[in-house]
């Protein structure tokens, strides 16, 4: 004791493991249960569903077919719309003219945004322009449009420029200034200058900012798209969805219009959960930048 | 080249940069010479410049005063002909596998085909032991594993000089310790010419064949010096050159706040 004052004296231990085969579970599959719920696409079906079954009763005990329409009777005007092609033509009508728009607002917002990183006064522009009008609604500026571009899918496509460029170009540009100065030091080792330099590094490492551009970008061209058709109607001939409802409602085809905003959200639903989707598991999600 | 030129000759190189409100100097008037096979170190206490030295070498930074010279050429850009090994373990790109991380400077430089980059690729992949990872993306790995990617890389290109700016302080003391014996088993492989930027003494003095000392703000040379021979580890002429390096460094000793990490 004398020697050892206050401290406990323990012997040294040294154990030899146990071997990986004498436990109980090291590693044991998922319940088909379980791995069932693991699924993303199962799990949001199973809401639809339920949303589906909400809407069916809850119209059922309104009775009211002129105010809400059932689930049923809505599913079966979408049904009917699509066979008798209708309904098939006019969404055909509206995303070929989203997608012109889509398209050209991305092409400025890459423009912008070149200019805006190779130059500081690119970069004072692109956030004068994008305080300016990101907050200006895209339907706003129709009127103007009108009268600039005519009655027809010009208007519509000028706005839907608005509604997507300034989103597209913001989220680019802070993806962009985001990007890591070790990646940017990388590359410049590499030798990479220019374009080259800004396509295999500069896109790549700002892509999950890039892809939140787009799917916001999107979002706005489609209400954009939609609301235009709504207030002014008819372009070039041939209108669109928004048209479809606009009509059934001047003629209380009530399950017509809610067919027609059936078919809106089910493109959003698509386009959301096919389409981005499987961009961004191919893409951020494999790379590890996105969770 | 003949054997007695340098291959890397830094000359009175002064380095200025800007922060917000000062301008600050960051190494007055250095100068070094690397040689062939050399395994070159700049050691010195956090702020002493020996970062943005390295940086300047790999051509990031122009010097406001002096020259940088590689195989007598001025060095004047970033280039692959110096790859650089960063401290951070995101320098790989996340996009890429392994081994397309590791061909990517190899045809981006349009110094090898595809072919020919991705079996050099492998080749540097296995000198690593990371052949089983070549398809993983880097974001599975560990930090040592990222590293020795990183060292893959630059190897793969066969550059005049590796630059490596702390590659392994980031790292647990376990894994660094593997790390760097392994770099020198590298060494003995390919005798690559090698500039080595840590604050560790005993590091320094364990991968380093000549040692730079470097006294902090701004950054000017005390010493340069030899290293021991391989295998010193733990001897008392190792402990005793730790000791004389830790004196020089900290010979001001105002400075010695700033804790060396061992």
């Amino acid at each position: 004791m004398s020697e050892n004052v206050g401290a406990v004296e323990r012997r040294e231990v040294v154990r030899s493991t146990v071997d990986a085969a004498q436990f109980g579970i090291v590693e044991k599959p998922l319940s088909p249960l379980e791995r069932l719920y693991n699924i993303s696409a199962l799990r949001k079906a199973l809401i639809l569903v339920a949303l589906a079954v909400i809407w069916e009763i809850y119209a059922r005990l309104l009775n009211n077919p002129l105010l809400f329409p059932t689930f049923v009777s809505t599913l079966e005007a979408f049904v009917q719309g699509f066979v008798s092609g209708g309904l098939l033509g006019k969404a055909w009508t509206s995303i070929k003219i989203l997608l012109i728009g889509y398209s050209a607002g991305i092409a400025l917002a890459a423009l912008l945004t070149v200019v805006a990183i190779t130059s500081r006064v690119g970069t004072d522009l692109l956030e004068t322009l994008t305080s300016m009008f990101n907050p200006l609604p895209a339907i706003a500026l129709l009127p103007l449009a009108l009268i600039w571009f005519g009655l027809g899918a010009g208007s519509i496509v000028f706005v839907l420029i608005h509604s997507v460029l300034w989103a597209v170009a913001l989220n680019t540009h802070s993806g962009f200034l985001s990007v890591s100065n070790t990646l940017r030091m990388v590359g410049r080792n590499y030798g990479l200058r220019g374009l080259p330099y800004v396509a295999r590094i500069l896109i790549p490492a700002a892509f999950p900012s890039i892809l939140t551009g787009l799917k916001i970008g999107w979002a706005f061209a489609w209400r954009t798209l939609i609301a235009a058709e709504l207030v002014f109607g008819v372009s070039s001939g041939s209108g669109g969805l928004g048209w479809f409802i606009y009509e059934n409602k001047n003629q209380l085809e009530i399950p017509n219009v809610f067919a027609g905003l059936f078919t809106v959200i089910v493109i959003g639903l698509l386009v959301e959960n096919v389409i981005f989707r499987t961009i961004e598991t191919r893409t951020v999600r494999k790379w590890g930048m996105q969770s | 080249m003949s054997a007695t030129e340098p291959l890397l000759d830094v000359r009175g190189v002064t380095l200025q940069y800007k922060t917000r409100e000062h301008l600050v100097t960051a190494t007055y008037r250095v100068d070094f010479k690397v040689f062939q096979s050399d395994r070159f170190i700049l050691l010195g206490p956090s702020g002493c410049g020996k970062s943005t030295l390295l940086k300047a070498v790999g051509g990031y930074m122009k010097p406001v005063e002096g020259e940088i010279r590689l195989k007598g050429r001025a060095v004047s850009k970033p280039g692959p002909d110096r790859m650089m090994v960063f401290q951070e373990f995101d320098q790989l790109l996340p996009w890429k596998t392994v081994k397309q991380n590791v061909m990517f400077p190899l045809c981006a430089s349009g110094k090898h085909s595809n072919a020919d980059a991705e079996a050099k690729a492998l080749d540097y992949i296995a000198k690593v032991n990371l052949t089983k990872f070549a398809d993983s993306f880097p974001h599975t790995l560990s930090g040592g594993m990222k590293q020795r990617v990183a060292i893959a890389r630059g190897m793969a290109m066969e550059p005049d000089v590796l630059l490596m700016d702390e590659p392994f302080a980031a790292l647990d003391a376990l894994t660094r310790r593997k790390m760097q014996d392994e770099l020198l088993q590298l060494w003995d492989d390919t005798q690559f010419t090698v500039l080595f930027v840590t604050h560790s003494i005993p590091e320094a003095i364990k991968i380093g064949s000549r040692i730079l000392l470097l006294s902090p703000h701004p950054g000017q040379v005390k010493a340069e010096m030899n290293s021991l021979p391989r295998g010193a580890e733990g001897s008392s002429e190792e402990k005793e050159l730790e000791k004389r390096i830790h004196g020089m460094l900290f010979a001001d000793a105002v400075e010695t706040e700033q804790a060396i990490h061992v």
